[in-house]
């Protein structure tokens, strides 16, 4: 549960994303892509899941990249190379399915973009025709062009200003990809709720599957509690073992969307309590 | 006849700010009066009533023989752990209720009835404080077996040290990252002080047993991987972890919880320490709890007391569908719950959850039941009456309708056989599952049941184990 390798993706004002290598040899030997870890930084630390970006069988360790969103994450990112975590669990959740749907387009929009990182390889890997659209607020925090770049057999990137790439969202490209081809056989989508959904909505129409990997908030990530229940089609699901890949077509979002805003006021308070003003 | 020597317990005024034991257990004088009442009758019904069958009038002849390490033995011999079971062993449905003490079909034991459990726990302290050991046999034909315990509840915990104190070396693998099941984060410290449970894992490390926390057997390693590393057997002590809901309109609306979820949130992140601990509960002006087991009565105690660590006016009421007879709950919890400031409204039934523009639950609709024939467990069945919905308001709920088997681990494993509940099934004798080596016990097997019942699945497995692999 060492860090062995600490490297900061974004530092700007607002925005902070770190990659971390983590010594963990029976997660990197079994972790597959789509499926994710729960860690605690300290013994009064919070569960908080993250995907695994990446594992490395030789060297025993796992990938995972994290935008510091507020106490948690902002205390794993303090921690240096040679710290250890106290808790490290996983992998968990069901893989993604890989296999050769023949053309299919991932869709990353801010950290999701670490998330749809392994999933681009495997897809690539399987023989499919990978086009890759990456969404950011900004060039700046946008990460891992060049390694999804090397994953995907086409990459485009939106942002919202319009510094790099075209101006707009990841779902402008995804409809005029759509509108052009009809061949698709599969959207697959990480990023921010809102993101999500507009993605479910860009691909009703056009009847291509579409799957997205929600990010429920989470206590065990082992089935046991249910804070991470979501509807699907209807029906009561929990992200953790039943997902946490679900079409995205019949995910409830403004319930999810609802749900994982619950502490707020909690996590805002903390923050101010011991990180010194909000680490927004 | 001499009136049962009451316990002595934290006073209700006492218990509101903090998760400290409640009961506080009996003094030698008192043990000595309480367990000088027994009959020491010829046939004791009493040990009939126990899941495990200790001999209670022996260790309570012990006792007033104030030969306390002996009573201590003599129930260490079918239950492992007294302190623990003495606290939360529900006696009046079992050891107590065949007590001769006990007016003849009562539905739960008198109250003139032996008090077992207090006098086991009595026992119980005496040998942990004296630190008395049951001291281990190691047998030959069993030195550099290796046996793998899945899970570490009260059927896990007791199988590992009976196996370890017969000379084979345990691995414990636990998913979470502590050990102990529901003991941990089920059954809140004012019932089960947490230094009890640490004890007595601390005793299974001293006697060689190995525990590995944060390892999800299924996820980071398969049963065949163990054996293959050179395991001779596997003990599954999964539990029954997966809470149930009610499937009705709202269910999902914030600030509702499975009870696992409130407790894991207080007992096992230890969110009533929050913003020390960092886990996060909301904790309403009104809170709502559903059901009338144990874990409903925990809930409400431990939303109650929230309430009040949070400068709230308490108001915690449980809502049960048929009347307080009827509760599969302890006797005691319930009497707490009362005595602390829980309301209870009985023969109610939810029917949905209505919320707020913030998608938060506010209120709790719900139907007035009758109770009509009896069920197939002999209980009468509430029947909701047409026409009479009623609106709770409420800003905080609680779900505590029972769990079902855990399947992480059950769903990946081909071969083992699960039943319709995905229950695994074993052979009563033995608990031998469908698969060579492996065997299960406690909530995995039967479904939810007690502390005791899963030590003596643990026990009798272990005892299979070793006839296996000796
Ligand atoms: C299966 C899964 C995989 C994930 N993988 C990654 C990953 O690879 N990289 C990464 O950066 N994040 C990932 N997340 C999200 C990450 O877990 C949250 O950002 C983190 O829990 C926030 O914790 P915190 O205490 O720092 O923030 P909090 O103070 O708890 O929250 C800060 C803000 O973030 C929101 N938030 C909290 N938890 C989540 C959540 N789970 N999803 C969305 N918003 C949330 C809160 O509502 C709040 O607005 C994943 C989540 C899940 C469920
Ligand atoms: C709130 C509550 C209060 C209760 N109160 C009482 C009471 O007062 N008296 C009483 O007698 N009974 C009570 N019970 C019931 C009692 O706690 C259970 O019957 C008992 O704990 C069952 O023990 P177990 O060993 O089967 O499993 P559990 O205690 O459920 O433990 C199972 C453990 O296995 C772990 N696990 C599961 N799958 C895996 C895997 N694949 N790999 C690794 N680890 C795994 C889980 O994380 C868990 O820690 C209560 C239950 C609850 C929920
Ligand atoms: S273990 Fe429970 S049932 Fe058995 S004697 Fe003790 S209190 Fe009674
Ligand atoms: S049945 Fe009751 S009175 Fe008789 S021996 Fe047992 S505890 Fe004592
Ligand atoms: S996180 Fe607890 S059930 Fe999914």
């Amino acid at each position: 549960m060492k860090i062995l390798y600490k490297e900061n993706l974004v530092d700007i004002p607002g925005t902070k994303v770190t990659k971390i290598d983590i010594e963990a040899p029976h997660i990197a030997a079994k972790a597959k892509p789509g499926e994710f870890v729960v860690l605690m930084v300290s013994e009064n630390g919070e569960r908080l899941p993250l995907t695994v970006v990446n594992a490395d069988v030789k060297k025993g360790a796992i990938t995972l990249i994290f935008q510091e969103a507020g106490y948690s994450t902002a205390l794993l990112g303090k921690m240096s190379v040679g710290d250890s975590l106290y808790s490290l669990v996983g992998p968990l959740g069901h893989a993604t399915e890989i296999k050769n749907y023949g053309k299919v387009i991932l869709v990353g929009g801010g950290v999701g973009i670490a998330e749809i990182y392994p999933v681009a390889a495997a897809f690539k890997k399987a023989g499919n025709l990978v086009t890759t659209i990456l969404g950011a607020r900004t060039k700046d925090i946008l990460i891992l062009e060049k390694e999804l770049r090397e994953a995907s057999t086409e990459l485009l990137v939106a942002t919202d200003d319009g510094s790099y790439g075209r101006k707009g969202f990841t779902t402008d490209i995804l409809n005029d990809l759509l509108s052009a081809n009809k061949d698709y056989s599969l959207v697959y989508a990480v990023g921010p709720i809102p993101m999500m959904k507009k993605v479910a909505e860009a691909t009703l129409p056009f009847k291509v599957k579409t799957v997205a990997s929600l990010n429920a908030l989470m206590v065990d990530g082992t089935g046991m509690c249910g804070c991470c229940r979501v509807t699907v089609g209807g029906h009561v699901k929990f992200s953790c073992v039943d997902g946490p890949e679900f079409d995205a077509h019949q995910v409830d979002w403004e319930e999810l969307g609802k749900r994982n805003r619950v502490y707020i006021q909690k996590e805002k308070h903390i923050c101010k309590l011991s990180l010194g003003g909000s680490s927004k | 006849m001499k009136e049962p020597v009451k316990i002595k317990e934290r006073p209700s005024s006492e218990r509101g700010s903090n998760f400290d034991e409640v009961v506080l257990g009996y003094s030698e004088a008192e043990a000595l009066e309480e367990a000088k009442r027994c009959l020491q009758c010829k046939n004791p019904l009493c040990s009939q009533g126990c899941p495990v069958g200790i001999d209670i009038k022996k260790f309570i002849k012990e006792i007033t023989e104030k030969d306390y390490k002996s009573a201590y033995l003599t129930i260490k011999e079918t239950n492992n752990f007294p302190s623990i079971c003495g606290r939360v062993c529900p006696a009046e449905y079992q050891c107590r209720k065949a007590c001769v003490l006990t007016k003849k079909g009562s539905v739960f034991a008198s109250d003139n009835a032996i008090n077992i459990h207090f006098l086991e726990r009595f026992a119980g302290d005496f040998g942990k404080d004296e630190q008395v050991v049951n001291p281990s046999k190691p047998r030959a034909a069993l030195s550099g077996k290796r046996v793998a315990v899945v899970g570490s509840g009260p059927a896990s915990l007791c199988c590992a040290g009976e196996l370890a104190r017969n000379g084979v070396e345990v691995t414990i693998f636990e998913g979470l990252h502590k050990t102990g099941g529901v003991l941990r984060y089920g059954i809140p410290p004012f019932r089960l002080p947490r230094n009890m449970l640490d004890f007595e894992i601390d005793h299974l490390k001293k006697i060689g047993v190995k525990i590995v926390t944060s390892f999800i057997i299924g996820k980071a390693k398969t049963l065949d991987e163990i054996f293959a590393e050179g395991y001779s057997a596997i003990f599954l002590g999964l539990g029954a972890g997966i809470p149930s809901f009610l499937g009705v309109e709202g269910e999902n609306l914030c600030n509702i919880y499975s009870a696992n979820e409130f407790l894991t949130r207080v007992n096992l992140m230890e969110a009533y320490k929050y913003p020390q601990f960092h886990t996060p509960v909301n904790i309403g002006k009104s809170m709502v709890v559903i059901g009338g087991g144990n874990t409903a009565m925990d809930a409400a105690r431990v939303a109650l007391r929230l309430q009040k660590m949070a400068g709230l006016e308490p108001d915690t009421t449980v809502i049960y569908r048929r009347t307080e007879v009827e509760m599969p709950a302890r006797r005691l919890e319930i009497h707490h719950a009362k005595e602390e400031g829980v309301k209870f409204e009985f023969l109610v039934q939810p029917v949905s959850f209505g919320g707020d523009k913030d998608g938060c639950v506010s209120a709790l609709k719900v139907l007035k039941c009758e109770l009509g024939e009896p069920d197939p467990s002999g209980r009468r069945r509430p029947v909701p009456v047409k026409g009479s919905e009623t609106d709770i308001e409420c800003d905080g709920v609680v779900i505590a309708l029972g769990l079902q088997a855990n399947t992480l681990l059950t769903n990946v494993v081909p071969g083992l056989k699960v039943d319709k509940y995905k229950d695994i099934v074993v052979d009563p004798e033995t608990m031998a599952t469908s698969l060579e080596g492996v065997y299960a016990g406690g909530d995995i097997v039967g479904g939810e049941g007690t502390v005791i019942e899963a030590m003596g699945m643990g026990k009798k497995a272990a005892r299979a184990i070793i006839d296996h692999i000796a």
